[in-house]
């Protein structure tokens, strides 16, 4: 009984942490607009907490360049299981137009483990919503 | 004693339940003033039941220590106030508690730990010489320390103290973290603070924080209602309209600094305490 409440509390209660990789912040202000009263996501319980230890939700824009791959894996690190990864953007997801630099690694899932992948250069704040929906499903596996 | 057990169960039990519907209304009414719609009123349980689910971190020993000697100062507190006990012990032992978050929060080497610490260390030095104050005040009027003997006072303390009830506010407002006073763990994640004293405190441990956090609110509200202690409608009322007014001042107020926080408070504080005392005193 425990176990189901602790699940359905987690479903209930994600808090995320949003780090900017490489984006060009197009995909960085859909994310904060989902803050807004417009979408205001804490109706469903989501405060963005800023600090891997508190988070249980890691929200990842923009490409993976050789500088800020050692920064996510860190943040991945830091953050207390069961936790869920978010990639976010054609540049979350595979490197977008960034693909071809010279000092790109590529997506979000060449450095850490991707559970869920939302597609859009931007990606539209309800996608970012959605994706955050399905990634909590992934909780109840992680059990 | 059937009575004492009930009180005690009622302060270990119905304290932290009330103390959370409260942060739980007072999230929907700040989303309310911000045209959101908010989270739901059990919102800070769904919280608090998945961060005692998650894995277990900590910095070292001493912060999980702390963390539950913190709860215990809070829970004890709580319960001492409901078995009508002496109001300084009470206001005594919540100091210790405060004291062990705030060493907690020092004993990680994380630098917003630090400054959290440091600046909730010059919050506890800004709001309980004002609560001792009020508790000398409460004296003054009613010969006692006792709760016990101030719930029977036939008349409400708020005529003979008023200046020493907005002295409370300011006490609470510190207490509670709320604007402008949200120096040491600023409410937005965010910020340049990330969660100040908190930071570092995870999952488990965040939640007896946070638990123990509900109890502190209990506490003192328990307070405030010592102003208004003739008839449970007038409690009622002064409860509420006095936490109605710190979210109101929580959200059109911005942060300030510590300096103006302690210059302002004790100025203040001070002055409206020794104007209200003086007044009891030559009466
Ligand atoms: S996906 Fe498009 S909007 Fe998003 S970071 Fe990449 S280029 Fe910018």
């Amino acid at each position: 009984m425990f176990k189901r409440m602790i699940t359905e509390s987690r479903i209930k209660s994600p808090w995320l942490l949003h780090y900017d990789c490489g984006s060009c912040n197009g995909c960085d202000i859909e994310v904060l607009a989902c803050l807004t009263p417009v979408y205001d996501i804490e109706r469903f319980g989501i405060v963005n907490v800023g600090n891997p230890m508190h988070a249980d939700i890691l929200l990842v824009t923009g490409t993976v360049n050789h500088r800020n791959k050692k920064v996510l894996v860190n943040l991945y690190d830091q953050m207390p299981h069961p936790k869920v990864v978010v990639a976010i953007g054609s540049c979350g997801l595979s490197g977008g137009i960034f693909r071809e630099a010279y000092n790109v690694v590529g997506g979000v899932d060449k450095v850490i483990p991707v559970d869920v992948y939302v597609p859009g250069c931007p990606a539209k704040p309800e996608a970012i919503i959605d994706g955050v929906v399905i990634g909590l499903q992934k909780f109840h596996e992680k059990m | 004693m059937i009575n004492t057990c009930a009180l005690i169960l009622a302060g270990l039990v119905a304290a932290p339940l009330a103390g959370g519907l409260v942060n739980g209304l007072d999230r929907i009414l700040t989303a309310r003033f911000q045209a959101r719609v908010g989270p739901p009123v059990v919102q800070p349980f769904y919280d608090v039941v998945k961060l005692l689910g998650k894995e277990k971190t900590v910095v070292n020993v001493w912060q999980a220590f702390c963390a539950y000697c913190y709860l215990a100062a809070t829970a004890i507190s709580v319960v001492l106030f409901f078995l009508q006990s002496d109001l300084l012990l009470i206001l005594f032992i919540q100091a210790v508690g405060a004291v062990f978050l705030v060493i907690g929060a020092l004993s990680s080497t994380s630098p917003y730990s630090q400054v959290g610490a440091q600046r909730e260390l010059l919050q506890i030095l800004s709001y309980e010489p004002l609560l001792v104050l009020v508790t000398v005040g409460i004296y003054l009027e009613t010969g006692s320390f006792k709760i016990g003997q101030v719930y029977a006072w036939d008349e409400p303390l708020l005529l003979k103290l008023p200046f020493l009830f907005v002295v409370l506010g300011y006490a609470l407002t510190i207490k509670l973290r709320k604007s402008p006073f949200d120096l040491s763990t600023s409410h937005h994640g965010h910020q340049e603070l990330v969660k100040g004293l908190l930071t570092d405190y995870s999952g488990p441990f965040l939640a007896l924080t946070e638990i123990g956090h509900w109890f502190e609110v209990v506490l003192i509200l328990g307070l405030c209602s010592l102003f208004w202690a003739t008839s449970w409608i007038g409690m009622i009322i002064i409860v509420a309209t006095t936490y109605f007014l710190e979210i109101v001042i929580d959200n059109v107020s911005a942060r300030m600094n510590w300096r103006w926080m302690l210059g302002y408070v004790w100025a203040m504080g001070l002055t409206l305490s020794v104007v209200n005392l003086v007044w009891l005193y030559v009466r």
